[in-house]
């Protein structure tokens, strides 16, 4: 009873926050908004006992992807009323795709008794006691997932990589290093030895 | 106890909304990818809540992989808009018509 009212609790704080996602005017609002998205999210998914995924969505997304959002919003100079311009006559055309698309998916969800046939009424199956979900995907990931999962962390490596170049700005003028000619030179070509008498003196 | 009914109307809610917002926020390129952000949680919940409905781990692996994907989607999509920025000094879509598509 408390898992069922803690998840429409948490439903509507989802939904609330996804609306204030797409409404608000200020884009910081709007990551703001985003990130109490994924935190109730996140609780939804401990309802459902997926718990390695609800800490992994908070770690990943409020912790990088959100905090990389509300750095470029904030570091990005915006003239929001330009792009707020014609807000209001597209305002319009969303809504109504909205409720078109929510009325499918919610007549298909309901007309073919997903939620009215007994096993699937009666909730999801209960995990044992003992058993671990982080140890259950650990397993299946470093198994059967296990090119996958490497390949997963080829493209994120790609990604750094990609952003990192994207970004960097070539400046003339500037001083750096050039490594090769550094690694490239030799004592011979820097030092002379040179052999001289002595002077003697009388 | 929650139903696999119960999930699915919740994602197909979110879907809805972050469809929505793209439509209303069609101008502004961060809030594009922070729809696509939306849209991609409500997926998630879709695998989340079948993979425990079924029973079955495969679903929640994938989960972990859509949110790889996404974390560099997200990474290459902002490091795109800062360019863009610094190129056109503004981010409205309508300004990005070099392509005349």
């Amino acid at each position: 009873m408390l898992v069922t009212s803690l998840f429409y609790a948490f439903s509507l704080v989802l939904l609330a926050a996804a609306l204030g996602v797409i409404t608000l005017k200020n884009p910081v609002h709007s990551a703001l908004c985003l990130v109490l998205t994924f935190f109730t999210a996140a609780g939804i998914w401990l309802l459902v006992q997926a718990e390695f995924l609800a800490i992994v969505l908070v770690l990943v997304y409020v912790g990088a992807v959100m905090v990389l959002f509300l750095f470029v919003v904030m570091m990005l100079d915006i003239d929001i009323e330009s792009l707020r311009s014609g807000f209001t006559r597209h305002v319009w055309l969303g809504i109504a795709t909205a409720v078109i698309l929510a009325l499918e998916i919610v007549g298909v969800v309901v007309a073919r008794g997903l939620g009215s046939r007994l096993e699937m009424k009666s909730g999801m199956a209960p995990v044992a006691a003992d058993a671990s979900n982080a140890t259950e995907l650990g397993t299946a990931l470093y198994t059967r997932y296990f090119y996958p999962f490497e390949l997963a962390a080829v493209l994120l490596l790609v990604a750094i990589i990609a952003a990192i170049v994207l970004t960097m700005q070539h400046r003339r003028g500037l001083k750096v290093q050039d490594i090769n000619a550094q690694v490239a030179a030799r004592s011979q070509d820097r030092v002379r030895v040179l052999q001289m008498p002595a002077e003697k003196r009388e | 106890m929650i139903t696999l009914q119960q999930m699915l109307l919740l994602s197909g809610l979110l879907f809805a909304i972050a469809v929505a917002g793209i439509f209303i926020n069609r101008k502004n390129i961060i809030l594009l990818l922070m729809c696509i952000e939306l849209l991609l949680l409500s997926a998630n919940f879709n695998f989340v809540a079948f993979s425990r409905h079924a029973g079955n781990i495969d679903g929640q692996v994938f989960v972990f992989f859509v949110l790889t994907v996404a974390a560099a989607e997200a990474a290459i999509g902002l490091a795109i808009l800062v360019v863009l920025f610094r190129q056109r000094n503004s981010i409205n879509v309508a300004d990005i018509s070099s392509l005349k598509g």
